[in-house]
């Protein structure tokens, strides 16, 4: 009789994931495996799945959208409009973002880079993103989810989403990351682990002290693959690092805004998995799986023709800055052809001021615009029959990037700049002096 | 109604039922090429009312619902999958594409004769003389596959919010 007395709210610890869904349920708690009806805070879609898709669904069902205000529009998949039917689309995607008074970001680079760029993400939002590796939200502390066109055009229409509260798999990394392994090598051992349904969508949440210590960029790449090990989200705990972040794209907050978005002691997971973030070095994932990963050096001597250091997990600010570290003063072997698409108008303008792309230029690098590129394989960069590639991207499908029978592996920006100047795949701790001069 | 059964293996991508080179084009040139990089002859040969049945993470990859579309576009009655990757499945749901979750596929061969049964969650053999039996679907989901996805679930919902404004002003 006593026990019945005590709010359950009080006694029951629950996950981050947990709290930002009651809150957008609007409810004081919720339970993993119920069905909820959730409130979006912010809608984002793109080129690709946006207007062209969503525009005839709204016409169908007769209504606008339910809060333009709450609406973000990136053009970044069919940028630069290269083939006829691209450059349709895309003024399609303009005429749209004008007669529906959305917040439109024209070729300023990949949308998972831009949108918290300029400001439009909080920790503890509700998102829903037209795109699969919209669980970049996750590393602002917003539960951010990628769903198809019509999905969204439901979402358009209604502010409305329903879920299944997802259960919680905690993936902790201790320690330390060595010099020359990154946030990539972390979720390519992790694919490999654990498998690409290795999430089976629950919400994924990285926790640890290596993860703390990574920037909001390096963050991103984690959550952004949460979606290659099959999660719904990929979560990281708001910090000081984050209110950082967001306080140079606008956003102020005050500690209250994000300290109680955290996962309890004792809350329910279904997994936790803990990992030696020392003892991980560089990887790489062979054709045509990201679970197919292990050390760079098993892969070591495979001959490459392409280096591509894009998207959204391998060309922001930093990925340059780091692709720079290695090709400083060395030039990309004869016979690869390295292309770079920074991931965003900003950071290409940030990396261009500290001399990074000269670095890169000066390498051999051919640049692409801010935009997706070759990584979603809708434009005219799509690699050629037999090529064998080595990419920053998060994933290497069969046909993916261009041809049936070319070859993608993928690694670092690191891994991706020592292997265009080797020739070969290579490992990046070879071409990292101990000193750090190149640092 | 019944038809064949299509066997896939496991991860199967929407880079594979959807590919990225016929993403510009409407989807009958898109449902064309479905599945092409692992059955060249699957678009051609597959008639309205088969069955797609598959291993795990079926629908891995991409956002893009076309990867859906273009199964629903041919005909496919339903995907049966040991599992399906999240966002597939949710696609799926919405555009009326019945995706039911089977805990095992042993038996099950390329070619057989069976029949779907939604509501009751059963895949029957009749030649095999087998039923397997599938997870049934939450409320929710059922209700939107019986209205045919959620344009028209949303439609009949928008509707009745009308009819009951009227009923109010009346």
């Amino acid at each position: 009789m006593m026990a019945a007395t005590i709010p359950t709210t009080l006694a029951t610890s629950t996950t981050l994931a947990q709290k930002i869904l009651a809150r957008a349920a609007g409810r004081d708690h919720v339970t993993p495996g119920e069905i909820v009806t959730a409130t979006v805070d912010l809608a984002m879609i793109h080129d690709s799945g946006g207007p062209r898709r969503v525009e005839p669904i709204l016409r169908e069902l007769g209504v606008g959208l339910w809060d333009a205000d709450k609406v973000v529009l990136i053009s970044d998949h069919f940028v630069p409009g290269d083939t006829d039917e691209g450059a349709r689309i895309l003024d399609l995607t303009r005429q749209w973002a004008k007669e529906r008074k959305v917040a439109f970001h024209d070729g300023e680079g990949i949308c998972h880079v831009v949108l918290p760029e300029r400001g439009h993400l909080n920790p503890g939002m509700l998102v829903v993103g037209g795109d699969s590796h919209s669980p970049t939200g996750g590393a602002f502390g917003a539960y951010m989810f990628g769903v198809g066109a019509t999905e969204m055009a439901g979402v358009l229409a209604t502010g409305e989403i329903w879920l299944k509260v997802p259960e919680t798999i905690l993936i902790e990394w201790r320690g330390r990351l060595a010099d020359g392994v990154t946030a990539k090598d972390i979720m390519l051992a992790l694919c490999g682990r654990l498998g690409m349904d290795g999430g089976r969508y629950q919400a994924v949440e990285y926790t640890g002290e290596a993860i703390a210590a990574l920037s909001m960029q390096e963050r991103m790449t984690l959550s952004n693959m949460a979606a290659e090990l099959g999660g719904q989200a990929g979560l990281i705990a708001p910090d000081a690092t984050t209110a950082a972040y967001l306080e140079a794209a606008g956003v102020v907050l005050s500690p209250d805004d994000w300290t109680w978005l955290k996962t309890d002691p004792g809350a329910p997971l279904m997994a936790h998995h803990a990992f030696d973030a020392g003892a991980l070095e560089p990887q790489v994932a062979a054709p045509h799986s990201p679970a197919n990963s292990g050390p760079v050096t098993d892969a070591a001597d495979t001959a490459i023709d392409v280096a591509y250091v894009g998207a959204c997990t391998g060309a922001k600010y930093e990925d340059l800055k780091n692709a720079a570290r290695i090709l400083q003063g060395r030039k990309v072997a004869s016979g690869v052809d390295l292309m770079v698409a920074p991931a965003s108008l900003r950071d290409q303008e940030r990396a261009a001021r500290d001399g990074i792309l000269t670095v890169l230029e000066e390498a051999g690098a051919r640049f692409l615009p801010n935009a997706c590129g070759i990584c979603a394989g809708y434009g005219q960069h799509r690699l050629g029959e037999d090529v064998t590639c080595i990419s920053s991207t998060a994933r290497n499908f069969k046909g993916r990037m261009g041809a049936a029978s070319s070859k993608v592996w993928l690694g670092s920006p690191l891994t991706v700049a020592a292997s265009a100047v080797a020739g070969r795949i290579a490992d990046p701790r070879a071409f990292l002096d101990s000193d750090g001069r190149r640092a | 109604m019944s038809g064949r059964i299509f066997l896939f293996g496991n991860d199967i991508d929407t880079d594979q039922l959807a590919p990225g080179l016929y993403m510009k084009g409407g989807i009958a040139e898109l449902a064309a090429h479905c599945l092409e990089g692992v059955r060249p002859d699957f678009a051609s040969s597959v008639r309205p009312g088969d069955i797609v049945v598959a291993g795990t993470n079926f629908g891995m990859g991409s956002s893009r619902e076309q990867a859906a579309e273009a199964l629903k576009h041919l005909g496919v009655a339903g995907v049966v999958a040991l599992s399906f990757a999240g966002i597939f499945y949710r696609n799926a749901i919405n555009l009326g594409l019945p995706v039911l979750v089977a805990h095992s596929i042993d038996g099950i061969g390329d070619g057989d004769v069976a029949s779907l049964d939604i509501d009751a969650g059963l895949l029957n053999l009749p030649a095999k003389e087998r039923t397997i039996r599938l997870e049934r679907l939450p409320d929710n989901l059922k209700a939107m596959l019986a209205d045919g996805g959620l344009v028209p679930h949303l439609k009949k919902r928008f509707a009745a919010e009308r009819d009951k404004e009227h009923g109010r002003c009346a």
